[in-house]
C-alpha cells in the first residue's frame, strides 16, 4: 500500500462533436411529448410570425408623404407615418430650431453610457460621477435654457425625449433614496426606522396614476404657488420608484450574513464606512437582477405621465395616429409597433447588461 | 497607568431575562496569554465580544487598554481598532480580494495611504506565510488560508490585544496545525492574547493560564500545568475528562 506506484493522471474523455441532425433529435424531438412540444411551438411561430412579417414588411407602405400612399397598401403597414413623423416622435413639440440641443442631450447620454458599459474603459469612477451629478445639471439647462439660450417650456417638450427624461430622472434618483431608505428601514433608531417605513408604505400603496395625478393637479392647489407640471411628476416619479428600490435592496441587505456586519464593526469601521465599503457592494450585487427589473418597470412606467397632459413617446405616437392627413386603419398599429420595438430595445438593453454585469461580478468568486 | 490590558470586575450581563455572565471577575496583564474553555452555551463567546465592544454589558466594570466599555462611551471604534478579533467562521468580506481586506481598516480607520496600507498588509500577510495569495479572493483558498486570511487582517490594525474565538472549530483536521502555528508565532511576538479554544495542546504550551467557564460563570483560573494535572472543581474535572477522553 505505501509504496503502490501513483497512477499517472490523464485529461478527461471527450465527447464527439454532434452534429445538426443529432443535436434536432437530442434537443427537439427526444421523446413523444418532446416531440409535440415542439410541433406546437412551430405552429404557433406560424400563425403569429409569418402573419406579421408579412404585414409589417412584405405587404407595408414604405415610402410616400401622406395617408393615400398607405391607403394602397390595405394590408401591411403604414411606415411613412413613422419616417416622416420621426421628428416629432423624438422631440415632441420641442422648437425645430432648437432640436440640436435634444441631440447634444441625448448624444452626451449615449456617450455616457457607453463608456460606462463597456468592457475595460478607462476612468469609470470619474465618468460616472460626471453622469450622475453634472450630466442632469448640464442636461436641464441645455434642454430648459437659460446662460443665453432660447428657453423652451417643458410643456413642449415630449416624444422619446420626455420618455428619456423621465425614466433618466426616475433612475437616477431611486438608487440612492432607495439605499437611504432601506438602510433607514433596518436602523435600530426607531424615528429613522418609523419614518422610512411609513414612507416607503405610503408610496407603495398608491398606484402611480394617482400619484402623477395628485403631482400634477392637487399639489398646486395645497401649496397655492404653480408649480412646474413636469418638475412635481419628476419628483413623484423619483419618489415612487424609490420606495420600490428600497424594498428590493432591503432584501439584498438581509441577505447578508450578520457576521460580515460584525467583522467590519470589529475592525473599527464606522457604521456608514461598513455600509459603503462591506455591506452594500455585496447587498447590491445580490439584489442586482431586482433593481433592473425595476428600471425596466420604471422605464415602461414613463407612458403614464400622457394622463397628466404629457404628450411621452407613446403619447406623441397615439396623437399622431389620429391626425387626420395620416388616418389609414394602419397608422396606430404602425405606431404602437415601432413604439413596441424601441420599449423593447431599450429595456432588452437593460436587461442584457444586467446579465452581463452579474457575470463580472460574480467572477470574484463567492464562498 | 495601569499594567493590566483587560480589567473585569462584577460583570453581569444578560440576553433579555437569560443571564449569561455572572459576575465575571478578570484580569489579563500586558503579554499576557489566556486560553478559556468550557463547555458550548457557557458564555465564551459573549464575554469574548463584550471585550471589543460588539456586545454590551449590563453591570460590572470592562476596561480595555485604561479605556472603560461603559454603555455612554461614544468612540467604541476607537477601542476596536486597538482590539483585534478573530471569529469562528473567517468572516472575510468574499467580494474583496485578500489584500483589500487587509487594507480596508488601515485605510479608512487608521487613514492611512492606500500604498503604506498595502505594505502593511503585505507585511503582515508574509507573517502568516500567504503573501502569494494576495490578489485572490476569499472563495478560492482553503479554510486554513482563509483563517491566516483573517488573522492578518486583525494584525493590520497593529491592535495591542488580539481575540479568537474558536479560531480552528471550523476548520477539517488538517488545517488546524497551520492556523495554530500562526497563533504560537504571534504569541512569540509578546501579544496580548485571549483565545477561546479546546485545543489543549495549544493551551498547554501557550497559555499562561487558562480559564474554565460554565454556564456563564468562570469557575476555575489556573495555569495550564495544574489546570490540566490538578483540576480544583468538579466540574472542570467533568469537562476535561470529555474532551480529553
Ligand atoms: N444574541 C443572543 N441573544 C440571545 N441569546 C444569546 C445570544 N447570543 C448567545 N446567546 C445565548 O447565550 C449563551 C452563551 O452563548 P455563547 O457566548 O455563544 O456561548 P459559547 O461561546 O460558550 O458557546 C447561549 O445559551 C446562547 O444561546
Ligand atoms: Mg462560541
Amino acid at each position: 500500500m505505501a509504496n503502490a506506484p501513483t497512477k499517472a493522471s490523464r485529461p478527461p474523455p471527450r465527447a464527439p462533436l454532434p452534429g445538426p441532425i443529432e443535436w434536432l433529435r437530442e434537443n427537439l424531438f427526444s421523446s413523444w411529448g418532446n416531440a409535440a412540444l415542439t410541433v406546437v411551438a412551430l405552429l404557433i411561430l406560424y400563425w403569429v410570425v409569418v402573419p406579421f412579417v408579412r404585414w409589417a414588411f412584405i405587404d407595408a407602405a414604405w415610402t410616400g408623404t401622406g395617408r393615400d400612399d398607405c391607403l394602397a397598401f390595405e394590408n401591411g403597414a403604414c411606415w411613412p407615418f413613422v419616417s416622416e413623423r420621426i421628428g416629432q416622435i423624438i422631440y415632441g413639440f420641442y422648437d425645430v430650431t432648437e432640436r440640436w440641443r435634444v441631440d447634444l442631450t441625448l448624444i452626451g447620454l449615449a456617450l455616457g453610457l457607453l463608456w460606462l458599459t463597456m468592457p475595460g474603459m478607462p476612468g469609470k469612477r470619474p465618468v460616472g460621477a460626471v453622469m450622475v451629478l453634472a450630466y442632469p445639471l448640464i442636461a436641464f439647462v441645455l434642454l430648459a435654457g437659460g446662460f443665453g439660450l432660447e428657453e423652451v417650456p417643458t410643456t413642449r417638450w415630449g416624444g422619446l425625449l420626455m420618455t428619456l427624461v423621465v425614466a433618466f430622472t426616475g433612475i437616477v434618483a431611486s438608487l440612492p433614496l432607495g439605499i437611504l431608505l432601506a438602510l433607514g428601514r433596518r436602523s435600530e433608531l426607531p424615528v429613522v426606522k418609523g419614518l422610512s417605513v411609513a414612507f416607503i408604505e405610503l408610496w407603495r400603496g398608491v398606484p402611480l396614476v394617482t400619484v402623477l395625478f395628485m403631482a400634477a393637479n392637487m399639489l398646486p392647489l395645497f401649496v397655492g404657488l404653480s408649480v412646474n407640471k413636469l418638475l412635481a411628476a419628476l419628483i413623484a416619479v423619483a419618489l415612487f420608484s424609490s420606495a420600490y428600490m428600497a424594498e428590493v435592496i432591503r432584501g439584498g441587505l438581509q441577505a447578508i450574513p450578520k457576521g460580515q456586519y460584525e467583522a467590519a464593526a470589529a475592525m473599527g469601521l464606522s457604521y456608514w464606512r461598513s455600509m459603503a465599503f462591506v455591506i452594500l457592494p455585496q447587498a447590491l450585487r445580490l439584489s442586482l437582477p431586482n433593481i433592473v427589473g425595476n428600471f425596466i418597470g420604471l422605464l415602461k412606467d414613463t407612458s403614464l405621465i400622457s394622463i397628466i397632459g404629457f404628450f411621452d413617446l407613446l403619447g406623441i405616437v397615439q396623437a399622431g395616429a389620429t391626425d387626420p392627413e395620416w388616418a389609414t386603419p394602419n397608422t396606430a398599429l404602425t405606431g404602437y409597433a415601432f413604439v413596441g420595438a424601441v420599449f423593447w430595445a431599450m429595456c432588452f438593453g437593460m436587461s442584457r447588461y444586467a446579465t452581463h454585469l452579474e457575470g463580472v461580478l460574480g467572477a470574484g468568486g463567492r464562498r | 497607568m495601569s499594567t493590566s490590558a483587560v480589567e473585569i470586575t462584577g460583570l453581569n450581563k444578560w440576553f433579555k431575562a437569560f443571564h449569561v455572565l455572572k459576575d465575571i471577575n478578570l484580569t489579563v496583564a500586558r503579554g499576557e496569554r489566556v486560553v478559556i474553555c468550557g463547555p458550548s452555551g457557557s458564555g465564551k463567546s459573549t464575554l469574548i465580544r463584550c471585550i471589543n465592544g460588539l456586545e454590551r454589558h449590563q453591570e460590572g466594570r470592562l476596561t480595555v487598554e485604561g479605556v472603560e466599555l461603559s454603555e455612554e462611551i461614544g468612540q467604541i471604534e476607537a477601542v476596536r481598532a486597538n482590539v483585534g478579533l478573530v471569529f469562528q467562521q473567517f468572516n472575510l468580506f468574499p467580494h474583496l480580494t485578500v489584500l483589500e481586506n487587509c487594507t480596508l481598516a488601515p485605510m479608512w480607520v487608521k487613514r492611512l495611504p492606500k500604498r503604506e496600507a498595502e505594505t502593511l498588509a503585505m507585511k503582515y500577510l508574509e507573517r502568516v506565510h500567504i503573501p502569494e495569495q494576495a490578489l485572490k479572493y476569499p472563495g478560492q483558498l482553503s479554510g486554513g488560508q482563509q483563517q491566516r486570511v483573517a488573522i492578518a487582517r486583525a494584525l493590520t490594525m497593529e491592535p495591542r490585544i488580539m481575540l479568537f474565538d474558536e479560531p480552528t472549530s471550523a476548520l477539517d483536521p488538517e488545517m488546524i496545525k497551520e492556523v495554530l502555528e500562526t497563533m504560537v508565532e504571534l504569541a512569540e511576538t509578546g501579544m496580548t492574547m485571549l483565545v477561546v479554544t479546546h485545543e489543549m495542546g495549544f493551551a498547554r504550551t501557550v497559555a499562561n493560564r487558562v480559564v474554565f467557564m460554565d454556564e456563564g460563570e468562570i469557575v476555575e483560573i489556573a495555569p495550564p500545568e495544574e489546570f490540566f494535572t490538578k483540576p480544583k472543581s468538579p466540574r472542570t474535572k467533568e469537562f476535561l475528562s470529555q474532551i480529553l477522553r
